[in-house]
């Protein structure tokens, strides 16, 4: 038996022959609950209601129509940017970069559509959707080369490299991309009208939704029905079972990082091709780093990272609308780190049989 | 004349350098111990606000100080309590860490940007040494932090390397069971230097808002805890590699500002990405170095102790 602290506290823990059912659904939902009460404690210090400021958040995010709109529009980057880094998570390679990626993606993107802005949409789309994945393929295969033959830290590699690509968007938007019509803002030009993702009805829910969920779906086929997903499992679980079972390991380390890197240019791509229309600075709300949260919340699984998605989506839009009653934007990143240590800490309740400490049986 | 630049550039380095060296100071003591914190940057940003505000409202930069280290440390407990206690994946904890970090400081920095400090760290020119020719000027016309780091560095060297309780931190970071065996509290041990590593890095983070920069700006740290992450591999571990790791990566830093300053025909932006792409180059560099030569992480960093699976 293993207590706490060795000999703090009066409980111990027993390790579960196999993970427990409930727990599944409990921590998350636990996990949310205990979150909103961190951030309510710290809106209740700093004078706000948190009662209503949660009330206007959730009622504007999901209570209208076009509430629910806006909150998936929000999703769809949240979406792409969590399979793309579950992707890597899958195999232990901690894509920290996705981040990065969407910017590349987006700045492949926006170059295409910029370069050719009378092109037509059937040549200028598939052209955007595959030069955004290149780009973010290419920007997460860099960092895997080293990794994949010397072992170098994957970690602080991608990481590096997105503050590399904030600033080369930085530069271009201030520099050679500058709308000369601009009023001197760092602004491009607008996209044509070809190089602009069509939306659905009157919202402003665009293609790179079915985009998401495309990819979501292969995302299962592939990693629970393809050999290569197995090998990608194996390599996850147990890299030296992988290594006796002659699977080619720096092969799959570059291949993985660079479709997880892809699917994050992705994301970039319909960001700027669908929302914004144009290329400007800060195109991501740290979509790339929220995904890191989502992929792990949805134990990496593609179709729970569709709904945590969309409900992180939700909390963009309600963060948003918070902010106009005087509640700092940081709010929603400090709900969502908070909420990531809960996952983690719940975690153990589906490892571990939580009981208290008995003095007969052995001691701790 | 050109001396002058130099003297300047190398001063500027070793101030620049200052903040990721206390960071990289306090993940050595951690990883030594046996626990990866990826929490750095976080808990830098954490440190810089809360010693901000308390350097605002008191007018004293060492209480700001104090609070960042309890800031630092509180943060890295949670840390702790997750990879310690919970054996959470310390991966994860630390991006969460570090994500949680970014959003709290900027929660409680809301009010604080554009605010001016009152008093910040001043330059204090240490007699004798600071007249020094070249070297005077370079490394002792600084503020205290600056003087406390080069204390700080051989103290830490000789807990680690000559003393028992280093001894016992080194043994429950390469084989905790052996250590736990021994009898020594694994446990404890590792709360202990996370804790002490996350006052370090808060020190780190005020460094930047009460010192180097001296205000309050959003994600002021910009990848600084992360380039200490990375330093920590650069220095095998050592303290005293830390101490001229840090200031080669400040003088990079330095250098860009430099040449921004001197109008040389390289964008700014590019010159803002020198530290990341060297970051990047030095750490395949000395990946493949510490591979050649055998130069290791301590064995069971990054793995949580079970004392049923020993």
């Amino acid at each position: 038996m293993t207590s706490l602290l060795q000999h703090g506290l009066p409980i111990c823990f027993e390790k579960r022959l196999a993970p427990s059912r409930s727990a599944v659904f409990i921590v998350p939902v636990l996990s949310v609950i205990l979150a909103l009460l961190t951030g309510g404690v710290a809106l209740a210090l700093s004078g706000k209601d948190p009662l209503a400021v949660y009330y206007i958040m959730f009622s504007r995010a999901f209570g209208s129509t076009y509430g629910l709109s806006e909150t998936a529009v929000r999703a769809i980057p949240l979406l792409l940017a969590g399979l793309g880094v579950a992707l890597a998570f899958r195999m232990q390679l901690w894509n920290i970069g996705g981040e990065g990626q969407l910017f590349m993606g987006a700045i492949a993107a926006g170059w295409v559509a910029l370069s050719f802005p009378q092109a037509p949409a059937w040549v200028l789309l598939p052209a955007m959707f595959a030069a955004g994945g290149l780009a973010g393929g290419l920007w997460a295969f860099l960092p895997s080369i080293p990794r994949a033959y010397l072992g170098v830290n994957e970690i602080i590699t991608t990481l590096m490299l997105n503050y590399v690509a904030i600033l080369t968007l930085d530069y271009l938007v201030y520099g050679p991309w500058r709308d000369p019509g601009g009023y001197n803002f760092p602004l491009s030009a607008p996209f044509g009208a070809g190089a602009i993702l069509p939306a659905f009805g009157d919202t402003r829910i665009h293609a790179g939704l079915l985009f998401g969920l495309i990819i979501a779906v292969i995302f299962y086929i592939v990693i629970y029905r393809s050999r290569w997903g197995y090998e990608i499992r194996v390599i996850g679980e147990s890299p030296a079972a992988a290594r006796y079972a002659g699977i080619n390991i720096p092969r799959n380390i570059m291949l993985v990082m660079f479709v997880s890197g892809a699917i994050c240019g992705l994301a970039g791509m319909a960001e700027v091709s669908g929302v914004i229309h144009r290329m400007q600075p800060g195109i991501s709300a740290g979509y790339g780093y929220t995904a890191i949260i989502i992929a792990w919340l949805a134990k990496l699984n593609p179709f729970a990272i569709i709904l945590v998605a969309f409900l992180f989506g939700g909390l963009q839009v309600g963060g948003f609308i918070a902010q106009t009653s005087g509640v700092p934007a940081a709010m929603v990143a400090m709900l969502q780190g908070s909420l990531l240590f809960f996952v983690l800490g719940g975690e153990i309740l589906l490892k571990y049989r939580v009981r208290w400490r008995t003095r007969t049986v052995g001691g701790g | 004349m050109t001396t002058d630049i130099l003297i300047a550039i190398l001063a500027t380095a070793v101030t620049a350098g200052t903040p990721i060296l206390f960071a990289a100071l306090g993940e050595i003591l951690a990883e030594r111990s046996g626990v990866l914190n990826l929490g750095v940057e976080g808990m830098m940003l954490v440190g810089a606000i809360s010693g901000f505000v308390i350097g605002v409202k008191t007018a004293n930069p060492w209480l700001g100080l104090i609070m960042a280290m309890v800031a630092g440390g509180s943060m890295a407990m949670i840390h702790a309590f997750l990879c310690v206690s919970l054996k959470a994946n310390q991966v994860v904890s630390g991006l969460a860490l570090t994500l949680f970090g970014i959003g709290l400081s900027g929660y409680l920095g809301k009010a604080m940007i554009g605010v001016p400090l009152p008093q910040p760290f001043q330059t204090v020119n240490l007699p004798v040494l600071s007249d020094l020719p070249f070297i005077g000027p370079v490394f002792f016309q600084h503020d205290p932090l600056v003087y406390l780091s080069f204390l700080l560095v051989p103290a830490l060297w000789a807990l680690i390397f000559k003393t028992r309780a280093g001894l016992n931190m080194r043994a429950v970071g390469e084989n905790p069971a052996t250590a736990d065996s021994m009898g020594i509290n694994v446990f404890l041990t590792r709360y202990i230097y996370v804790i002490a590593g996350g006052m370090l890095a808060g020190i780190g983070g005020a460094y930047l808002s009460l010192a180097y920069v001296p205000s309050w700006m959003e994600n002021m740290t910009a990848g600084r805890g992360w380039i200490a992450v990375a330093l920590v591999i650069f220095a095998t571990w050592n303290p005293l590699s830390a101490l001229w790791g840090a200031y080669i990566f400040g003088g990079i830093d330095a250098l860009g500002f430099r040449l921004q300053a001197l109008d040389v025909m390289i964008s700014p932006y590019f010159l803002k990405m020198l530290p990341y792409l060297f970051t990047i180059a030095v750490l395949i560099l000395v990946t493949r170095k510490n591979l050649v030569n055998r130069i290791g992480s301590p064995k069971s960093l990054g793995v949580p102790y079970d004392r049923e699976e020993r």
